[in-house]
């Protein structure tokens, strides 16, 4: 068990910020493109996190063109370049499923003052 | 080109290969191994090295194990497998008390994977050898039995008919298992993939005979 554990903590990234459920984060992910690889920025809100260690993910959901867009990223993954928070917000549980029923002013999400 | 090695299934895990993928892996400490015998075309009609792999208190070897390790003079090993080779490998090479450690594997090598299977128990016929089941409603009374035991020709059921029965606890070979990562230092090998078996199992690597 204890050597599994050292295989995945040497992979961690210790560059992430802090964020959950409710924040708004910019993701600067990695994509390629035929052969050359350009960065790809996603804005939008965290509706969950899940799993731990190596295996734990996040997704962000936006809306773009009218329609809901969700992508689920690898926290600790290589070809994210870096994970910005935008804003905080303030949410009561930890997944938010039910802003994909909502849209506009409903979906809306108050900001967390600290 | 034959070559293998004895370790222990320690479990799985996931890592990032290098375009930024995770993928499954599981991770084998390997060896050292230590030569403990080596089989010869003039004595044993075939050539093969025996490997002593894992630790077991002195005193638990019996007097013909103890002896047999005392001839090799090397440390008494729990568990001994041999691996065959043909007489233009590297492995030929190897004489009694000489060790055997991962790096005789590379990253991107295809191995095949020794091991015994998880005990499952008795078994029905549907998990055991895959059957189908019948339908559970509209008046059907034949759910998750049997089918046909054959003809009734013969009088008698023909061997090997699938039925329940002891299902897992046999020695089962996955075949061409990429080597992700070795591990020199701390004796780690990371296949991609499951591997067969509980965790703290024995395990032996050869590499792929269909590579």
């Amino acid at each position: 068990m204890n050597q599994i554990r050292t295989i995945e903590q040497e992979q961690l990234r210790t560059d992430r910020p802090e964020f959950g459920p409710g924040d708004t984060v910019r993701v600067h992910a990695k994509v390629v493109e035929g052969t050359n690889e350009r960065i790809q920025v996603f804005e939008g809100v965290v509706i969950k996190r899940t799993g731990g260690g190596i295996n734990e993910n996040f997704t962000v959901r936006k809306v773009s063109q009218g329609v809901g867009v969700e992508r689920t990223f690898p926290v600790h993954s290589p070809r994210i370049e870096k994970i910005e928070v935008v804003r905080y917000g303030q949410v009561r549980r930890a997944r938010l499923y039910y802003l994909r029923e909502r849209s506009g002013r409903a979906a809306r999400i108050k900001e967390l003052r600290r | 080109m034959a070559k293998g090695i004895l370790g222990k299934k320690l479990g799985m895990t996931q890592i990032f290969n290098a375009d930024g993928l995770l993928i499954p892996v599981t991770v084998i400490e390997a060896g050292p191994c230590t030569v403990v015998q080596k089989k010869t075309l003039e004595n044993d009609k075939y050539l093969a090295v025996q490997l002593g792999f894992g630790e077991r208190r002195e005193r638990l070897f019996n007097k013909p194990e103890a002896g047999h390790f005392a001839k090799a003079q090397v440390k008494p090993r729990r568990y001994l497998r041999e691996i065959r080779f043909q007489a233009n490998d590297d492995f030929a090479n190897l004489n009694v008390g000489d060790s055997v450690d991962v790096s005789i594997f590379s990253e991107g090598e295809k191995v095949d994977v020794t091991s015994t299977s998880k005990g499952k128990g008795f078994q029905g016929s549907i998990k055991r050898h895959n059957q189908s089941r019948g339908r559970m409603s509209h008046g059907s009374k034949y759910h998750r039995r049997v089918g046909s035991l054959g003809s009734v020709g013969p009088a008698r059921v023909f061997k090997g008919r699938k039925l329940p029965g002891r299902m897992g606890g046999d020695r089962v070979t996955i075949q061409n298992l990429e080597v992700v990562k070795v591990d020199p230092d701390r004796n780690l090998l990371l296949v991609k993939g499951s591997v067969p078996g509980v965790k703290g199992s024995l395990v032996i690597i050869r590499d792929a005979v269909k590579a």
